[in-house]
């Protein structure tokens, strides 16, 4: 889901960049006030590991790759704030140092993976979970909806802004300018491999994560809605 | 919070193992026959789709050199999947350092408590 430079015109790179710049602004202030200075280290290490989980490539057979993100897990401990502000990091990391994704494509990514990640996860999470017990069943099952739907959602926007390219910058004879695959082959195609398995992998890494959690540590499960 | 900071301590062991296995990432899809991701594939991969690069696609494709492209050294890429596989690891540790060094000063700015 890194989109690359090249694929997105200027018109849609650009609107994204507005959009991220003053967001992390918003983000960073709100996680000042409800993230205490002794849970930094745990900031940092979600934004590690959303970075290591997202070097695990895996295969469609004969296929593409994809992989997690990491993204819902941290949503989940340190809220959605503050996973928008690790995921970008990592992105933005990935983007200059690594080469994976586009210099001109960070909003778009970070908007992708860091914003829409985040937030559907965190909410989807809250809204199974309930009220119940911090060791319940229910809590690791909600992360694990959590995480497919938050990367699935993420995915089909991704598919959406590769799929506008078409109809958006053309040459003057006619071929795509930036992203060729017009919506019809862009959204299910992204769609179609996030739902039939890296979903599953996303949802994997969140269930898995909490319910270590559940066992090892369970005040890490409190920690976002007691902090605020 | 004392048993907290040693699940923190617990997770870091677990994110350095995930490092060091990190090369499943590209041993996997090579032995799958999987290529790019939808959506990543370079200029020459779109020819080959294509049979043409778009226009601006070619422009802005080259705009940034990384210095470790796709998580290995610049010129490894015929070096094979077990050198590749050693750059893998290096570029997990370096990326983590990194990013966990980033966070941890924003926090040592940001915070007063």
């Amino acid at each position: 889901m890194h989109i690359p430079d090249g694929y997105l015109s200027p018109q849609t790179y650009v609107p994204f960049y507005a959009f991220i710049v003053p967001y992390l602004a918003i983000a960073a202030n709100k996680v000042k006030k409800v993230i205490r200075s002794s849970h930094v280290p745990l900031l940092a290490l979600g934004a590690a590991f959303s970075f290591v989980i997202m070097m695990f490539n895996v295969p469609i057979p004969g296929g593409t790759t994809g992989h997690a993100v990491g993204g819902v897990i941290v949503a989940i401990l340190l809220g959605p704030w503050a996973a928008s502000i690790a995921v970008s990091i990592a992105l933005i990391v990935q983007a200059l140092l690594f080469g994976d994704g586009g210099i001109t494509a960070i909003g778009a990514n970070c908007f992708n993976m860091g914003v829409v990640i985040p937030f559907v996860g965190y909410y989807v999470y809250k809204l199974i979970s309930g009220n119940s017990e911090i060791t319940s069943a229910r809590r690791w099952v909600a992360g694990g909806v959590a995480g497919y739907l938050g990367i699935n959602v993420a995915a089909i926007l991704a598919g959406i802004e590769f799929g506008i390219q078409p109809l958006i910058a053309v040459a003057p004879d006619g071929h795509p300018l930036y992203a060729p695959y017009p919506l019809s082959v862009a959204v299910p195609a992204m769609a179609g491999e996030h739902l039939m398995l890296f979903g599953f992998v996303e949802a994997l890494v969140t269930a898995l994560v909490i319910k270590y959690l559940q066992k090892a540590d369970k005040e890490m499960l409190t920690i976002y809605g007691g902090a605020k | 919070m004392s048993n907290g900071m040693s699940t923190i301590k617990k997770m870091w062991l677990g994110l350095a193992v995930l490092a060091l296995i990190s090369p499943i990432g590209i041993i996997l899809p090579d032995k799958f026959k999987a290529g790019s991701a939808w959506g990543e594939w370079g200029p020459e991969e779109i020819e080959k789709m294509m049979g043409f690069v778009p226009q601006g696609m070619k422009k802005l494709a080259e705009l940034w050199k990384a210095p470790l492209p796709d998580y290995s050294f610049q010129g490894w890429e015929e070096k094979g999947l077990a050198m590749n596989s050693f750059a893998y690891i290096i570029a997990a540790i370096v990326g983590i350092a990194i990013i966990a060094g980033i966070i941890m000063l924003l926090g040592k700015m940001a915070t007063k408590d």
